[in-house]
C-alpha cells in the first residue's frame, strides 16, 4: 500500500534496447538423440528468445544426424548470442545463421521454402473458382469429395499466407503448415 | 580382462565407473531408486561414501569438494524428491562452473511416464540446470555414459551434469568399458588453446596502455594452479593493477602490491575507478556479470577491451570487446607471457613511467579507504569480526566458505586470500545454504585443514540439518555465524529502496545456537563482546570438532562501498558518506524505475 509513496527500486540494471530486430533463419546440426529438440526448444524459451517457426527431421539416417531449421527474431547482438548458446549444446555440431551468410553472397535472404495442406470447402459453384486459384498458386489437389478439396501447396511463406488468405472465403477448413525448410544458393553447404 | 570379467550389473557398473574416473569420495542420501548402487557401496572400499540429511547439502558438499582440489564432485541421490532437491546445487554448480557428476535413481524403465511413487522427469527438470544430462536405458551403454560424463563435466567450461539411471537397469547385467574404450561424443569438442595473431594484437594493445586494468574471475581458478601462477606472472611483467570477482579471489594474492581489492557491486573504490577510467582492460575468465558492470552504458567508456573466456557465449553477451580470445585462460595465459617477455624489456616496478600517473590515480582512490567502518568497544561490528578472524587464522591452512549476503560481501572484503581453490562461496545464483555443506565437502578434501564457513545467521538455517553429517564423519568445520538477528542484505536493500519498511526481513525465534551445536553433538561458542572476541575464536580454531560459533554484531550494519542500482562505477556510495539521508536517496527516482 505505501509502493506509491515510494516507487521500488532493483538490484538489477536494465538497459534500453535500442538496436532493430531482424528476422533471421537458423541451421542447426544436432545429434538425432532423446531430448535434443527440448534442449533448443528450451534454451529460446529459457532466454526469452522468439521462435517464429521450427522444422526439425533427421537428415542424415546413418550418421544419426538431424537438421533444425529455426526462424528467430532479435538485434545482431541476440541473434550472435542465440548462435552462441546453441553451439554450448553439447549435441550440437554446427549452426550457420543462413541469413547472414546468404547477405554475404550478396542475397537478401537463403531458399526458403514451406509446405501447407489446406482443406476447402468446394460444393456447387465456388468449386471452379477454388480450382482456377489454387491452379494460378500451383497447388496439387491431393484429395477430393464432392463436398471439398485438401491442396498441397509449397513456396515462400508469404505465397501461403496469400493463398491462405484468398481461399478463406471460399470456405477454408484447416490448414496445416510445415515451417520453413531453408538452405543457401551455391555449391557451399552449411 | 576377459570377456566374463567386464560382464557386471549396472550398479557395479556405476561403483567401477566411478573408480575408473579416480572417484575417491561420493555424497549421497539412498532411496529406493538406488538400493542396488548403495549395495555395491556396501560390499567396496575404493570409494567413501558421505551420507547427507539432504540431498541439497550433498550437491554444495560435492561442490566444496571440487573448488577445493580442482577435481570433480560426485553425488548420489535417489529418483523423485531426491532429484528435484538436487537441482539448486545443480543450478548452482553450472552459474560458477563448477565440475559436478550427479548420478540419480530413476524408476524401473517400464514405470517411466506412469507417475510411479518417487517418480519425476529428472533430465526434464534437469536440462536448463545441467551442461548436460543422460537417461541411460540400455545397461551396455551406462559405462560409456558415465565416462562421457565426467569428460563433460570436467573439460571446457566446467559444470553439473546428471546421469539417471533406472532401477531395472542397475539390476541388469551388461559389459563394462573402460573410459578409454568409451564412445565421445563428437559434437563436443572445446577449444582450450587460443588464437595466436589475437593474442599478439591484445599484447600489442596492453603495451601502449598508459591506464591499464587487469579484471580476472573464476575462469582462473578454474583452469588450474598453473593459470593463477601465470596471472601473477603477467602482474608482475606488465605492471598492471589487477582487480578480481568474488568468483576469482586468491588467483592474485590479496597482500599483492599491485593488488586492488574485489571490484562491482561491493567492491572497493579504487578498483571500480580503475575500471571505470582505464584506457585498456584485459577480463581473463570473468564474464561482465551484472553484479561487476553496474550501469552497462556508463560501464568503463573510454577502455578498449580484451576478454580471454573458454565460453564463446560469454564474448560480447552483455558487455562489447574489442580483442575477444576464445580458449582455456592458462593456455591463453602462457602465450601471452611469452610474448609480452618477447617484445618488452626486464619488467619495471609497478610498470615504470608509462604507467605512473595511472597508479598516482590509484593511490589517491586508496586513499579514500573504502572499506572503512565506525570501531566499536562495546558491539562487535561485523567487518571488525571477519578482520580478527583473518588475522588469527591466517598463516594456517586454511578453506573459507560462505553463506550469501552481508556476511559473505564482508568476508570478501576484509578476508585475503593468497592462494586460489581456499575460497569457496555462491557467486552466479547466490545460494543461501551453501557456505556449511560445501565445508563440509572440503574438509572430507582436507581433513588436516582450517576450514571455516563464515555464515549469517538466516542463511546457516537453510543446511543446518549438514551438522549431523559432520558429527557423524568427525569432521571439524567451524561455522563462524555473523549474527544480526536479521537477513542483514535483505534488511539493507529494504532501507536502501523500501523506506526502511523491514518486511519479513526480521528472525523473531532465533535458535539458541550454542545449544543446537550441542544437541548435535558439536560445540557451541558465543561471543557478543569486542575485547572477548580474540580468546573465543582461538578457542573455535583449537577445537578438534564441529563448533557453531555465534559472533553476536551490530544488528543494523550496513555493507558499503555499494554501487547502488542505475549507478555507474563512479558513483559508489562509500561508508563516511553514507549517512541515514543518504542512504535513503541513494537510488534516484530513475533508478527506481528498473523494474
Amino acid at each position: 500500500m505505501n509502493a506509491h509513496l515510494q516507487p521500488t527500486g532493483s538490484a538489477y540494471f536494465i538497459a534500453q534496447e535500442t538496436e532493430k530486430a531482424e528476422k533471421h533463419t537458423l541451421s542447426v546440426l544436432v545429434d538425432n538423440e532423446p531430448g535434443v529438440l527440448a534442449r533448443v526448444i528450451g534454451l529460446f524459451s529459457g532466454r526469452g528468445y522468439n521462435i517464429e517457426s521450427l522444422t526439425v527431421s533427421e537428415t542424415e539416417h546413418e550418421a544419426h544426424l538431424s537438421r533444425i531449421t529455426i526462424v528467430t527474431r532479435g538485434t545482431g547482438h541476440v541473434l550472435e548470442q542465440i548462435k552462441a548458446q546453441l553451439e554450448r549444446i553439447v549435441p550440437v555440431h554446427h549452426v550457420v545463421d543462413l541469413t547472414v551468410r546468404a547477405n554475404a553472397l550478396g542475397h537478401e535472404r537463403p531458399i526458403e521454402r514451406e509446405v501447407a495442406l489446406l482443406k476447402v470447402k468446394g460444393q456447387g459453384e465456388t468449386r471452379a473458382e477454388t480450382l482456377r486459384l489454387a491452379d494460378a498458386f500451383h497447388a496439387k489437389v491431393v484429395d477430393a469429395t464432392v463436398d471439398h478439396f485438401i491442396f498441397e501447396i509449397t513456396g515462400k511463406s508469404s505465397k501461403i499466407d496469400q493463398f491462405v488468405a484468398i481461399v478463406k472465403p471460399l470456405g477454408l477448413i484447416e490448414v496445416c503448415r510445415t515451417g520453413i525448410a531453408a538452405m543457401n544458393r551455391g555449391s557451399q553447404g552449411m | 580382462m576377459s570377456d566374463t570379467d567386464n560382464r557386471m550389473t549396472g550398479a557395479e557398473i556405476v561403483l567401477r565407473a566411478l573408480k575408473d574416473n579416480g572417484v575417491e569420495v561420493i555424497f549421497g542420501y539412498p532411496g529406493g531408486a538406488v538400493l542396488p548402487i548403495y549395495d555395491e557401496i556396501f560390499q567396496q572400499d575404493d570409494i567413501k561414501h558421505i551420507l547427507v540429511r539432504h540431498e541439497q547439502g550433498a550437491g554444495h558438499m560435492a561442490e566444496g569438494y571440487a573448488r577445493s582440489t580442482g577435481k570433480c564432485g560426485v553425488m548420489l541421490v535417489t529418483s523423485g524428491p531426491g532429484a528435484t532437491n538436487a537441482v539448486t546445487p545443480l543450478q548452482d554448480a553450472l552459474m560458477d562452473s563448477i565440475p559436478l557428476v550427479c548420478i540419480s535413481g530413476q524408476v524401473p524403465t517400464s514405470l517411466i511416464g506412469s507417475d510411479a511413487f518417487q517418480e519425476c522427469d529428472t533430465v526434464g527438470i534437469t536440462r536448463p540446470c545441467t551442461k548436460h544430462n543422460w537417461l541411460v536405458k540400455d545397461v551396455n551403454e551406462l559405462a560409456g555414459i558415465i565416462h562421457e560424463a565426467f569428460r563433460i563435466a570436467q573439460s571446457g567450461r566446467p559444470g553439473p551434469v546428471v546421469v539417471d539411471i533406472p532401477k531395472d537397469v542397475q539390476f541388469a547385467t551388461g559389459t563394462y568399458r573402460a573410459p578409454q574404450e568409451a564412445r565421445v561424443q563428437t559434437s563436443y569438442q572445446p577449444k582450450t588453446s587460443g588464437d595466436v595473431a589475437r593474442i599478439e594484437q591484445a599484447v600489442a594493445l596492453m603495451r601502449t596502455a598508459r591506464r591499464p586494468v587487469i579484471y580476472s574471475g573464476g575462469g582462473v581458478v578454474n583452469s588450474g594452479p598453473e593459470a593463477s601462477k601465470l596471472l601473477r606472472e603477467l602482474v608482475e611483467l606488465t605492471g598492471f593493477p589487477i582487480t578480481s570477482t568474488l568468483m576469482g579471489l586468491g588467483a592474485y594474492p590479496a597482500s599483492g602490491a599491485n593488488w586492488l581489492g574485489m571490484l562491482g557491486m561491493h567492491g572497493t573504490y579504487e578498483a571500480n575507478m580503475a575500471m571505470h577510467d582505464c584506457d585498456v582492460m584485459v577480463c581473463i575468465g570473468a564474464r561482465f556479470d551484472d553484479r561487476i558492470t553496474g550501469r552497462l552504458n556508463a560501464f568503463s567508456p573510454n577502455s578498449k577491451k580484451i576478454h580471454i573466456d573458454i565460453d564463446p557465449s560469454s564474448i560480447n553477451k552483455t558487455v562489447r570487446v574489442d580483442i575477444p580470445i576464445l580458449g582455456d585462460v592458462g593456455r591463453v595465459l602462457e602465450d601471452m607471457v611469452r610474448l609480452w617477455r618477447a617484445s618488452a624489456g626486464p619488467a619495471k616496478p609497478q610498470g615504470g613511467e608509462q604507467l605512473s600517473d595511472w597508479w598516482a590515480s590509484i593511490a589517491r582512490w586508496r586513499a579514500r579507504n573504502s572499506l572503512a567502518y565506525r570501531p566499536s568497544s562495546d558491539v562487535i561490528m561485523p567487518q571488525y569480526a571477519i578482520q580478527r578472524l583473518y588475522e588469527l587464522s591466517k598463516g594456517r591452512d586454511t578453506y573459507i566458505t560462505t553463506e550469501v549476503g552481508q556476511h559473505q560481501m564482508w568476508a570478501a572484503q576484509f578476508y585475503g586470500f593468497e592462494q586460489p581453490n581456499r575460497w569457496m562461496t555462491s557467486g552466479g545464483l547466490g545460494t543461501m545454504g551453501y557456505g556449511f555443506p560445501a565445508a563440509i565437502g572440503v574438509q572430507v578434501a582436507h581433513p588436516e585443514s582450517l576450514v571455516i564457513d563464515i555464515a549469517g545467521d538466516a542463511s546457516i538455517q537453510m543446511c543446518i540439518q549438514e551438522m549431523s553429517c559432520a558429527v557423524q564423519y568427525g569432521l571439524p568445520v567451524k561455522i563462524f555465524i555473523l549474527n544480526n538477528q536479521y537477513m542483514g542484505m535483505v534488511r539493507q536493500w529494504q532501507q536502501l529502496l523500501h523506506g526502511n519498511r523491514l518486511s519479513n526481513s526480521y528472525t523473531e525465534a532465533m535458535p539458541d545456537f550454542v545449544k543446537l551445536a550441542e544437541a548435535y553433538g558439536g560445540v557451541g561458542i558465543r561471543c557478543e563482546d569486542p575485547a572477548e572476541l580474540d580468546d573465543a575464536i582461538r578457542m573455535m580454531i583449537d577445537t578438534p570438532a564441529p563448533v557453531i560459533f555465534d559472533c553476536r554484531v551490530a544488528n543494523l550494519a550496513n555493507c558499503f562501498p555499494m554501487i547502488p542500482s542505475g549507478k555507474a562505477h563512479n558513483e559508489m556510495l562509500l561508508p563516511d558518506e553514507a549517512t541515514d539521508e543518504a542512504v535513503a536517496t541513494a537510488i534516484d527516482a530513475k533508478g527506481r524505475q528498473l523494474v
